[in-house]
């Protein structure tokens, strides 16, 4: 296929992709509309289309990213469903500026329960329009016709859709009514399904964007200032330039270096002569007396119950880095990275090098994961204007250290809680108040008259950003911990206490249904054995967890987990289950080690062997428990996360009586 | 820049020109056009460049070139023979070892080094020799279940 804009009129779409018949689906009215307030229109309100070929292929065209999520397998069981086709006959392109529509981009869990039922809908409305094509051709009532396994079937006819469809041009618009395929009824979806292409990725094949080479394409290195906000006084590239075969790209403060190898560009870097100046910076000393500027507004009387909460920054560590390979060539910039926004890349691409639109195609291979750490697109940025100089496809792969420094980090917060309970235990306030981390989850859950919540937004010392489930990991462990201090202060079960005073449902659902695999009954705590939960809710999807420990001269053990999980029907519980023990597994790592140390505008550990992640060792035995509805989906990428470090702080304190209100805990 | 050396990879001979103090994973990624051998930290942390080099798994990233002229390398693309998966690929796509996947070359590669060594380990030897291994998604407890599965037993 050829490459096509996606401001082409639909029509000429059609031709480009050989007819055929096209469903588009279009752009949830609100989400058009705020686009339309900042001047972009059409082709923003479709959000994906898809379409069946006369070679009965089907393709789903959409603008989300593949980015560990298994977005690709879970949109194709939608397609396969709603079009009664094989799995096989179903692909997915996702991600390519140039082919697909326009897309803010994969984050904060919108894919499956928006992009998944537009996508259904669309691949619905085809079928239909398969009948109808059926129902013309056999001149027959279209209510005698199904559609099953790829035909339309009548009671004497049958044809493929690849035979309905051959030399039509059929374009239609989606039909927002049209009945999605009942829960009861799903066959394809609810079914667990294996990542559509994994074969390409156990053998090696498939190529994120650090893997792809062009014919001519040279490695290039940025040179990086000392610290952060530093200024190049002096710049002296003479000896670089001596060099065979590096050439040197300097605009401004940005300084690369360009070589057949990396190796040649990493020597040639060394060689660059530059000095700067440099600006005093705060360090992890100051840092949560920086953050909190002011005191809450609010404030209870004295002899309430009180808590002070801190979490450091983190970084997302994606394995595959940041990485870009550019290619300035025919008055054309063609750039594949790892994003989970391409067509946010796509406009920092534009500003950037002031090209227009047109000009511009951003490709984003399945990636390397991202975690809400992918969002900019800086490493883009840095190979196009390489490229955009040389004339050369370009090639640039961050460092670790790299990735560690100049991307950006969840924000480091401090949380302040005041609450108060009457004597039947019931909550009867609740002030929370958040500096800096973020407003993601800051809402009570429990049932409280008039809870007070605010986030106080402020100046941060470093480069902060989105994260998996944002702010609600450390909302979440503030708020559970709190309770969890509440609990015990007055002497009552910390499950009890948690479902006395809560009535919403889903989590009382699920908290029920960790407790209940967990086995947990009030036990006496001491001498390092000990039992934690939590819960949470966040992006319409709700978790428990509950942890057994032990902790022995500050050594922790955590023997169990169990967590509980519930986002709605269940779109593939395999690649569910692998997203939920996959973020707690994560959540391991904020809860016990992950923290940014910096000081002077420097990292100063910016190395996989300062920054310890979760590891094959670490991990402890998981129970994970998915409970199935037929209620919408919800994403799940994200809430698992946010009840493994409040559910294990409690158990470490029912343990040891140590209270830990400091994220990364520090044990001893 | 030195002189050419000679690597076996998967079985192929390859004339490389690089330096014999470049890096392996340089030369396999860039050099040979092996990319499925994955950098990830460059410090012998992470394992996602994980080649074997005779009968050892070692990380690429900080083996040099020189280290592995004269003993066969085997990377990721070496396990697949004549359009067959090795039981540890069909293992971690029947176990769906794998999110992102950016890990899992490495991840399969340790672990054939493991079952060339011990063809039946318990849950101990898969933790400690994969504990050189990160992945970031956190697929571990899948990742143990494939690696028993395709050493035969139950996962
Ligand atoms: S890249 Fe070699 S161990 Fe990480
Ligand atoms: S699957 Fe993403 S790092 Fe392992």
């Amino acid at each position: 296929m050829t490459t096509r804009q996606v401001t082409l009129s639909r029509r000429s779409l059609l031709k480009a992709l050989g007819g055929g018949v096209i469903v588009f689906a279009t752009t949830p009215d609100v989400i058009a509309k705020a686009w339309a307030q900042r001047g972009q229109n059409i082709p923003q309100v479709i959000s994906a289309w898809v379409h069946v070929g006369a070679d009965g292929q089907v393709t789903v065209f959409t603008g989300k990213a593949e980015v560990g999520q298994n977005a690709r397998t879970s949109l194709t069981q939608g397609v396969a469903e709603e079009l009664r086709v094989p799995v096989k006959d179903v692909r997915v392109t996702m991600a390519d500026t140039d082919l697909v529509p326009y897309d803010m981009g994969t984050f904060g869990s919108r894919t499956t329960p928006t992009m998944l039922p537009q996508v259904r809908r669309a691949a619905a409305s085809a079928r239909e329009a398969l009948i109808d094509l059926a129902a013309d051709l056999w001149q027959i009532d279209r209510a005698k016709l199904v559609a099953v396994d790829g035909r339309i079937v009548g009671p004497k006819q049958t044809a493929r859709y690849g035979e309905l469809v051959k030399d039509k041009f059929l374009d239609k618009a989606i039909d927002e009514s049209i009945a999605l395929t009942a829960h009861k009824d799903w066959k394809v979806l609810g079914k667990p399904l294996h990542k559509v292409d994994g074969r390409e990725f156990v053998t090696g094949r498939h190529k994120y964007a650090s893997d792809i080479a062009l014919p001519g394409m040279v490695h290039a290195k940025i040179l990086r200032p000392p610290s952060y906000h530093a200024k190049l006084v002096t710049l002296d590239t003479k000896e670089v330039e001596a060099l065979g075969g590096v050439r040197v790209v300097h605009d401004g403060d940005f300084v690369a270096v360009a070589a057949p190898t990396v190796r040649e560009a990493e020597a040639a870097l060394i060689k660059i002569r530059a000095e700067w100046t440099e600006s005093s910076q705060p360090s992890n000393k100051e840092l949560f007396a920086l953050l909190k500027t002011s005191e809450p507004q609010t404030t209870l009387p004295a002899g309430q119950h009180r808590g002070r909460y801190t979490c450091e920054y983190i970084a997302h560590v994606p394995l595959e880095p940041r990485a870009a390979v550019a290619n300035w060539s025919d008055g054309k910039l063609t750039v594949y990275t790892g994003s989970q926004r391409p067509f946010g890349v796509k406009s920092e691409l534009v500003e950037a090098l002031g090209l227009p639109e047109s000009k511009v195609r951003v490709i984003v291979p399945d990636t390397g994961s991202g975690y809400g750490g992918k969002h900019t697109g800086e490493a883009a940025v840095e190979a196009a204007r390489v490229s955009f100089k040389l004339g050369v496809p370009v090639k640039l792969v961050w460092s670790r250290t790299e990735e560690f420094t100049w991307a950006y980090f969840r924000p480091a917060g401090v949380v302040e809680v005041q609450s108060s309970v009457d004597d039947q235990g019931k909550l009867q306030s609740w002030i929370f108040d958040n500096y800096n981390s973020g407003g993601a989850g800051i809402g009570m859950p429990y049932d409280v008259n008039d809870p007070h919540t605010e986030f106080h937004e402020v100046e941060s010392p470093l480069r902060q950003g989105s994260y998996r489930a944002l702010a609600a990991t450390f909302n979440n462990f503030a708020r559970e911990t709190h309770l969890d201090e509440v609990a015990c202060a007055l002497g009552m079960d910390t499950l009890q206490f948690r479902l006395h005073n809560l009535t919403n449902s889903r989590i009382q659902g699920v908290l029920t249904t960790a407790a209940q695999k967990f086995g947990w009954a009030p036990m006496e705590g001491g001498r390092g054995h000990g039992q934690g939960i939590a819960c949470g809710i966040e992006k319409n999807s709700v978790v428990a967890t509950a942890v057994e420990v032990f902790v022995n001269n500050g050594e922790l053990t955590i023997i169990r987990v169990v967590t509980a999980f519930e986002c709605g029907s269940i779109v593939n519980p395999e690649q569910l289950q692998n997203q939920v023990v996959g973020s707690l597994i994560m959540g391991l790592g904020g809860a016990l080690w992950e923290e940014v140390l910096f000081a002077d505008g420097k990292i100063k550990n910016a190395h996989l062997s300062r920054y310890r992640v979760p590891r094959f060792t670490d991990i402890p035995k998981i129970d994970c428990v998915l409970i199935d509805n037929a209620n919408p989906s919800a994403g799940a990428g994200e809430t698992p996360i946010i009840a493994i470090a409040p559910a294990l702080g409690n158990a470490i304190f029912h343990a040891t009586g140590k209270r830990l209100r400091d994220l990364p805990f520090k044990l001893s | 820049m030195g002189g050419a050396v000679e690597l076996v990879v998967n079985g192929e001979k390859h004339q490389v020109k690089a330096d014999p103090q470049t890096t392996l994973l340089e030369v396999l990624r860039d050099e040979i056009g092996l990319t499925g051998t994955k950098y990830g930290c460059g410090e012998s942390q992470c394992g996602a460049c994980t080649v074997l080099l005779g009968n050892e798994h070692v990380h690429a990233c900080v083996t040099l070139v020189e280290e592995a002229v004269g003993k066969p390398v085997t990377t990721i693309e070496g396990l697949e023979q004549d359009g067959n998966l090795h039981p540890l690929q069909q293992a971690f796509l029947d176990e769906d070892a794998m999110q992102c996947a950016y890990c899992v070359p490495g991840m399969i590669m340790s672990a054939y080094a493991l079952l060339r060594r011990i063809p039946h380990p318990t849950d101990e030897d898969i933790l400690q020799h994969m504990h050189g291994n990160i992945c970031r998604c956190g697929g571990y407890p899948r990742m143990v279940n494939a690696i028993k599965r395709a050493a035969g037993g139950k996962p």
